[in-house]
């Protein structure tokens, strides 16, 4: 009886999301197989020439092969500012939960604040001139880490809350500094939520368009959103190729989901908490 | 024991990521911008990134580098409209532009500080080659910062010669003129009359922007009194543009699908003959050539009609400047000038003509070549009986950002032509403060 | 919004093998939790962050070029709150956040038990409601503009088989800002069922299984167990949302650039359309005003979560 629902429910599931999300999908998909002209047209249909890999080819080769050093960059700025973001993050989020006082509250308002207002583009060129980063993907990285914390931050400390306090002072009884109490009790405990702001941060970053169009310019920093732009204009546009190549960049990201996802699961199978 | 090896596990995961950033970091900063060999010089330079833009920037630095062995030159690229507007206005006020760099003409390079951040090109040799008429979009009262990036983009009516043919229809040259053929068209249920493609807002401001030859030519005044602010959009003749979107709306002669068809729909309409005519610049002929080239020689194309006059003018986008930052200096300041030299000889005119451009040109040693498509030929009766004039953009500072959100209004008859024209001469209004223009 | 209120209610069970925590002052908790460890992340927060944004706040009172600025106190301010847009705007912006927020929350909870359950597919399932949130704003942009099309799109082909007239989605003043909102959904829908997953995952098993042995029906475990115990993932999910619903822009500015005419324009694409001009005094200002009602929502709204949370 359970299990009949169970698989009835699933079936609907499946109908109902395969419509919803994947018919958008197919037409992207359909889209980057059409020619320039069919492509042009903006038909829900079957390309007259299926020239997918055509056009995918045709992606790779614009501009020297542009889209690889754009996958590279972009890799690098997404790898290392999510690492160093998701740490610090979970630090401040861990004592702004934790401790109250003046300094926390600050914090808390702090990263409210950096979670609402956008960010000025000129005066953040400044104070990385300033720096000497500007230009520098060092900079670039550091303005990623800085623009991902306050979502981490707002959700390291909402999930802080479900860890017991009495794991930490056990932890410090047993004689383990505030690191090690960090870094062995805390983290590994978030996992799913390290894991959730890995991949949603990675997305971001991977699909940020404007902080490295200003903060990181330069022919040698393309980022895969910039090689989007090879493909559009006002009155002459490649749709084929420019969905293709949407196609290109959205691959890496899939992959990295559906890795980290197994993630979850496992964090499942293992009873998060168990105090 | 689970729990143990988790969290060594997560650290060397971290470990590992910290590394990888280092790694990262110190090998991208020693990337820089690099140093050269003894002698040569590298200059960066700065275009728009759309395709044909790129095709045509990279085979000019080709040609350049073999005539100039010791100068090696590197291309950067932005994106077009607002965003590589707000990329050069940001990377000029920080000190970071590159050695050549492309920008609007007219009145929006003001925008940019010539005198302050640009260097001065008069003394230039190519300079005598432009055409009178260019001059002054690239000049300040203190000199001349810019040489044409390529031809002048065409706006007006493109139209479908075999839709014509059939109906025996003559060219218009008064807006009546236009009118009556539009309902002929209408009548003869052949083809829609008028193509219009709101889903692409921009291209709502079409029948506005390009009639603008046709004002200036019976108020020559107009654009130095509208930026003064004695000249106004609720006012003839500017508001016979915006009753004309009007009109086109309530004489019922648009597609159907007007308000969510896009440019791209527009372009195949009209090549295919279901739509005869199509405000629009002559950039449809460049896509027709490219998504429906058996149909190029059924497009033509004609300034807009006036409602001022009798002999419609042609209105002309000017091309945009190459300019040279004040940030250039030394041996990459005259690699640099060199550079734009060399797209001003004939070797760079054709190179222009090879990448797809047609004119008409503002440099005397650049033609339209004779294998041009019918369309921008036709257009070349305009130009040899002097009936151009420039875009307003390129005489007067002041756009306000909502022009394709009323145009689209007005074109779709929400609103009506004067409370469009009203509510355009208010959002001017700050522009032309922000601007500091004297009168406002 | 409505069900970050019940999903919080005190009425729920508290988890009785966690005594409530002691509040211990003093030497221990302060070296325990030390304020060092807000250090790296505050020190980048007020370096890129809160000197940028004060230095642009001083912006908002000049006209501003980028290239040089002169002092004009409240002038931007006035201009601002001139604009004819601005009151039909605002109005959208509210109607835009509160339906994006309570479609994202809703949906997002409801596909996170949905995926986090047993289920055939689930793989599979999970990877096709992420999807969306990996593709770029303009390929989706472009996509939905062809699905909504009133003639030859899809939905109202479909619609057309089944005998109804498909309105114009994008085209129709009165449906723009909807359908977008809708678009909205559908793309950020992943980002909050990611979250609720996390939030159900730390809930331990062991209380749906007394609570199986206790005979509760699938609605009190779900009334009484997960929505008061996946709090903390529905506070940040509310909090995250309101906020970017509040914000966002950039579906609405690659769908109907806020028309047909201004009927789907939103504070944040005003303000943009600005900076597009130039006008970049004005559009800072702009930005503070947005700043001042964002926080005027956001705070309270977060206050009440933390005093909630507190109270359990």
């Amino acid at each position: 009886m359970r299990s009949h629902s169970h698989i009835v429910r699933g079936l609907v599931a499946l109908a109902v999301s395969t419509i919803v999300f994947l018919v958008p999908f197919a037409f992207i998909v359909l889209t980057a197989s059409k020619t320039s002209a069919d492509a042009s047209r903006f038909e829900f249909s079957w390309p007259g020439d299926f020239v997918l890999l055509q056009n995918i080819a045709e992606v790779f080769k614009v501009r020297d092969f542009v889209i690889v050093r754009a996958f590279i960059n972009s890799t690098t700025l997404t790898v290392s500012s999510v690492a160093v973001m998701v740490v610090l993050a979970a630090m401040m989020g861990y004592v702004v939960q934790r401790r109250t006082g003046l300094f926390t509250s600050a914090a808390r308002m702090l990263v409210l604040a950096a979670l609402i207002v956008p960010s000025a583009v000129v005066p953040t060129i400044w104070v990385l001139q300033a720096l000497g980063l500007y230009k520098q993907m060092l900079g670039m990285i550091l303005i990623e880490v800085t623009g991902g914390l306050p979502f981490c931050v707002l959700l390291c400390s909402a999930f802080v809350a479900t860890i017991p306090r009495e794991l930490d002072e056990a932890a410090a009884l047993d004689g383990a500094g505030p690191l090690r109490v960090f870094f062995r009790v805390i983290l590994p405990l978030l996992k799913p939520v390290v894991v959730t702001m890995v991949v949603v941060q990675s997305v971001a970053v991977f699909n940020d368009f404007t902080g490295p169009l200003y903060f990181l310019p330069g022919e040698e920093n393309a980022t895969v959103q910039a090689t989007l732009f090879n493909f559009q204009s006002q009155t002459l546009s490649q749709w084929n190729l420019l969905f293709a190549d949407i196609l290109l960049i959205t691959v890496p990201p899939l992959v990295l989901y559906l890795f980290f996802n197994r993630q979850i699961v496992e964090g499942m199978v293992n009873g998060a908490v168990k105090g | 024991m689970k729990s143990s090896n988790a969290p060594r596990r997560l650290v060397a995961l971290i470990g590992s990521m910290v590394v990888v950033l280092c790694s990262a970091a110190c090998s991208v900063g020693s990337l820089g911008t690099g140093e050269q060999a003894d002698g040569d010089t590298t200059i960066t330079y700065l275009v728009f990134n759309e395709p044909s833009t790129v095709k045509a920037a990279n085979a000019l630095i080709a040609a350049f580098e073999k005539d100039n062995p010791a100068i090696k030159v590197k291309l950067d690229t932005m994106p077009t409209g607002s965003d590589g507007d707000n990329v050069v206005k940001t990377r000029l006020s920080t000190g970071e532009m590159s050695d050549v760099f492309s920008y609007n003409s007219g009145s929006l390079l003001q925008a940019i500080r010539p005198d302050e951040y640009l260097v001065s090109l008069s003394d230039q040799s190519w300079v005598k080659d432009l055409d009178k008429s260019y001059l002054p979009a690239v000049s300040t009262a203190k000199g001349l910062y810019g040489a044409p990036t390529g031809g002048t983009t065409p706006g007006g009516v493109v139209y479908n010669k075999a839709v014509y043919a059939k109906l025996g229809l003559k060219i218009p040259k008064t807006w009546d003129q236009f009118r009556a053929n539009n309902l002929l068209i209408k009548k003869s249920g052949i083809a829609t009359p008028v193509e219009q493609t709101f889903g692409d807002a921009w291209t709502a401001q079409l029948v506005i922007l390009a009639d603008f030859a046709n004002i200036a030519a019976v108020a020559p005044q107009w654009a130095a009194d509208y930026t003064a602010n004695k000249a106004h959009n609720v006012d003839q003749p500017a508001l016979g543009s915006w009753q004309h979107l009007r009109q086109l709306h309530d004489d019922g002669l648009l597609n159907k699908d007007f308000a969510s068809a896009t440019y791209d729909k527009g372009v195949e309409a009209l090549a295919t003959g279901k739509a005869a005519n199509y405000p629009m610049l002559a950039g449809v002929i460049d896509a027709v050539r490219q998504n429906h080239p058996q149909y190029l020689k059924d497009i033509g194309m004609f300034a807009m009609p006036t409602a001022t006059g009798t002999d419609s003018h042609l209105t002309l986008f000017l091309p945009s400047g190459y300019y040279i930052p004040k940030t250039s200096t030394g041996a990459k300041l005259d690699a640099a000038k060199k550079l734009v030299a060399f797209t001003q000889t004939a070797k760079g005119c054709e190179l222009l003509i090879q990448s797809g451009s047609y004119g008409p040109f503002v440099n005397r040693l650049c033609q339209v070549p004779a294998d041009a498509p019918a369309a921008i030929k036709e257009l070349q009766t305009y130009v040899a009986a002097g009936n151009t004039g420039p875009a307003l953009e390129s005489v007067s500072p002041i756009k306000g950002p909502d022009l394709p959100q009323l145009a689209v209004e007005v074109g779709s008859g929400i609103r009506t032509a004067d409370s469009g024209a009203k509510l355009y001469d208010q959002n001017v209004l700050q522009q032309a403060q922000q601007l500091g223009l004297p009168g406002w | 919004m409505t069900v970050g209120t019940t999903a919080v209610a005190p009425a729920a069970p508290a988890p009785s093998e966690h005594p409530p925590p002691r509040r211990q002052r003093g030497r221990s908790t302060r070296s325990r939790y030390p304020l060092w460890f807000l250090l790296p992340g505050g020190g980048l927060l007020v370096l890129l962050f809160v000197v940028p944004t004060a230095t642009s706040f001083y912006f908002s009172l000049t006209r501003w070029t980028l290239f040089d600025s002169t002092f004009i106190g409240l002038e931007n301010y006035a201009t601002f709150f001139q604009d004819p847009q601005l009151f039909g705007s605002f109005v959208h912006t509210l109607v835009y956040a509160v339906i994006t927020s309570v479609g994202k929350v809703l949906s997002g909870l409801a596909l996170a038990i949905l995926l986090n359950g047993r289920i055939i597919a689930r793989g599979y399932l999970r990877a096709v409601v992420f999807f969306p949130v990996l593709v770029s704003a303009v390929g989706i942009g472009i996509t939905f503009k062809v699905l909504f099309d009133p003639f030859d799109g899809l939905i109202n082909r479909v619609l057309g088989i089944v005998g109804i007239d498909g309105p114009g989605w994008l085209t129709n003043p009165d449906l723009a800002l909807t359908s977008v909102a809708m678009v909205d959904i559908w793309k950020g829908v992943g980002v909050s069922t990611l979250i609720f997953m996390a939030g159900l995952v730390a809930i331990p098993r062991d209380y749906y299984e007394s609570a199986h042995i206790d005979g509760a029906t699938d609605w009190q475990r779900f009334r009484f167990i997960t929505l008061p115990l996946v709090g903390p993932a529905t506070m940040t999910v509310v909090i995250l949302n309101v906020i970017s619903g509040l914000r966002s822009f950039e579906l609405i500015w690659t769908m109907t650039g806020g028309g047909p005419g201004f009927t789907s324009d939103v504070l944040a694409s005003v303000i943009y359309k600005k900076y597009q001009a130039g006008l970049y005094g004005l559009s800072t200002a702009g930005n503070v005003v947005m700043f001042v009602v964002v926080a005027a929502i956001t705070i309270p709204l977060y206050r009440w979560f933390r005093r909630r949370e507190v109270a359990q």
